[in-house]
């Protein structure tokens, strides 16, 4: 994740349109919700309309205006022709027919132009939200991916004189139904033996989470494990048990954690 | 600058002239062209080198502001910066031989005020000459390459063989120089 810093180095680039692929993304989602950056750009590009008048040289040609109006005067837009025509209903000449058809043609041509202008813009906008969407998406996936490759390396940090102790995190969620563990450091197992879950309900006896193997380096992670519905946790507990399950935990616990 | 009312021709000008783009009005546009066609143009000219091309870019920029008046509006800030950096994005987009890659929705410049008139006009061109010969020759030809070359900040720092770092440094101090000293 990038600072705010070093957005910071990249908003002349963004002003003079430089940026592009992941990281134009990812400098326009900063600038959505920084509003410092956001007044930079735009005082970057004021200044970038300030250098340009340095520019001022030869005047164009005097063939560029005409053909701008004669391009304008083909475009006519809905709005002016709806503020200027004025049709007469009555003493309407047979041969202003072929004028009025042609000029209804020309103001039909002038709003297509202009209506498919606008849906193109519209489209843009879709398209650079759709790619947004991709994004992300393929962000989580990436990050679902890490989680459960089967090469990711976990490490736990802590202070190095203190001994490794077992460590686990457990997620669970009612509405879900699921339930998910990481943990570390777990000693190795008897053969026949599992280290299996236990949810300790508000009320009740204990309920079997699912059950869990450390690799060689006393890793195991336990995803996406089924639970009954409504069961609100007071407490998780893990203990070691025979690998086909257990009616109720088998004393010792060997890690606990209360739920918030 | 002196902002009296004898200096302008009319004060709020443009965005009248615009109001009047955006209902139809086509001698307002050619109003705008007279006014402004000389820094398009000249800015399009700079970049591309060629007289035809700088005159399609001209085209092409006020065919925008014809088509999509509504995009522009006081708070988009000074209509001379914008078409200006309007221009100079679509003339990088011609260089580069690319689809033009510029939404002119997308620009906003901050508020500042227009020169109105020729005389003002004249006025902020001479003083944005002068900080540019003010600055160390490195940094005025960093921001060249930048602005008028379309160069992005790795390409100008491989061609000058400076940092990256420095590069950036540059062209952004460069730009804020020009902002602090036409602001006095």
């Amino acid at each position: 994740m990038r600072t705010h810093q070093q957005f910071e180095e990249d908003l002349a680039l963004y002003a003079l349109n430089e940026l592009t692929g992941s990281e134009l993304q990812e400098f326009e989602q900063h600038i959505e919700t920084c509003a410092s950056c956001r007044r930079e750009v735009q005082a970057l590009r004021s200044d970038l309309g300030r250098l340009a008048l340095s520019t001022a040289g030869p005047r164009p040609p005097a063939r560029s205006k005409d053909r701008l109006l004669r391009a304008i005067a083909a475009e006519p837009r809905g709005a002016a022709n709806r503020a200027t025509q004025t049709t007469p209903r009555r003493g309407l000449s047979w041969a202003l027919v072929p004028t009025v058809i042609a000029l209804g043609l020309l103001f039909a041509v002038g709003y297509l132009l202009d209506a498919n202008g606008r849906l193109h813009d519209q489209l843009a906008t879709m398209g650079r939200l759709y790619q947004n969407t991709t994004t992300q998406l393929a962000q989580a996936q990436e990050r679902l991916h890490l989680l459960s490759a089967p090469d990711a390396m976990q490490v736990a940090l802590g202070p190095q004189s203190q001994q490794r102790m077992p460590h686990a995190t457990a997620i669970y969620s009612p509405s879900m139904k699921r339930c998910m563990l990481m943990a570390s450091n777990l000693a190795p197992l008897p053969p026949g033996k599992m280290y299996e879950l236990w949810l300790i309900p508000m009320e009740g006896a204990p309920m079997p989470a699912g059950m869990f193997k450390p690799d060689q380096r006393g890793n195991a992670m336990m995803m996406d494990h089924p639970m009954p519905e409504g069961v609100l946790a007071k407490a998780f507990a893990v203990t070691v048990e025979d690998a086909t399950g257990a009616e109720k935990p088998t004393m010792p616990i060997v890690m606990s954690g209360q739920g918030l | 600058m002196d902002k009296s009312p004898g200096t302008r021709t009319e004060a709020g000008d443009d965005m009248r002239l615009v109001a009047r783009v955006r209902a139809g009005d086509q001698q307002a546009l050619s109003e705008l062209y007279d006014r402004y066609s000389g820094v398009v143009y000249g800015v399009a000219l700079r970049i591309l080198q060629d007289t035809g091309t700088a005159e399609d870019i001209l085209q092409d920029v006020f065919l925008q502001l014809w088509r999509r008046p509504d995009v522009f509006d006081s708070s988009r800030g000074s209509l001379t910066a914008w078409l200006a950096v309007i221009a100079r994005h679509r003339s990088i987009d011609r260089l580069r031989r690319r689809r033009p890659e510029t939404d002119i929705e997308d620009c906003v410049i901050a508020g500042g005020d227009d020169p109105r008139d020729e005389t003002e006009r004249a006025l902020v061109i001479e003083k944005v000459r002068v900080v540019m010969n003010e600055m160390g020759a490195e940094q005025r030809t960093a921001m060249e390459m930048a602005f008028f070359q379309g160069l992005t900040h790795t390409e100008i720092a491989e061609k000058t063989g400076q940092p990256l770092g420095t590069i950036k440094t540059r062209i952004r101090s460069g730009l804020q120089l020009l902002r602090a000293r036409l602001a006095t």
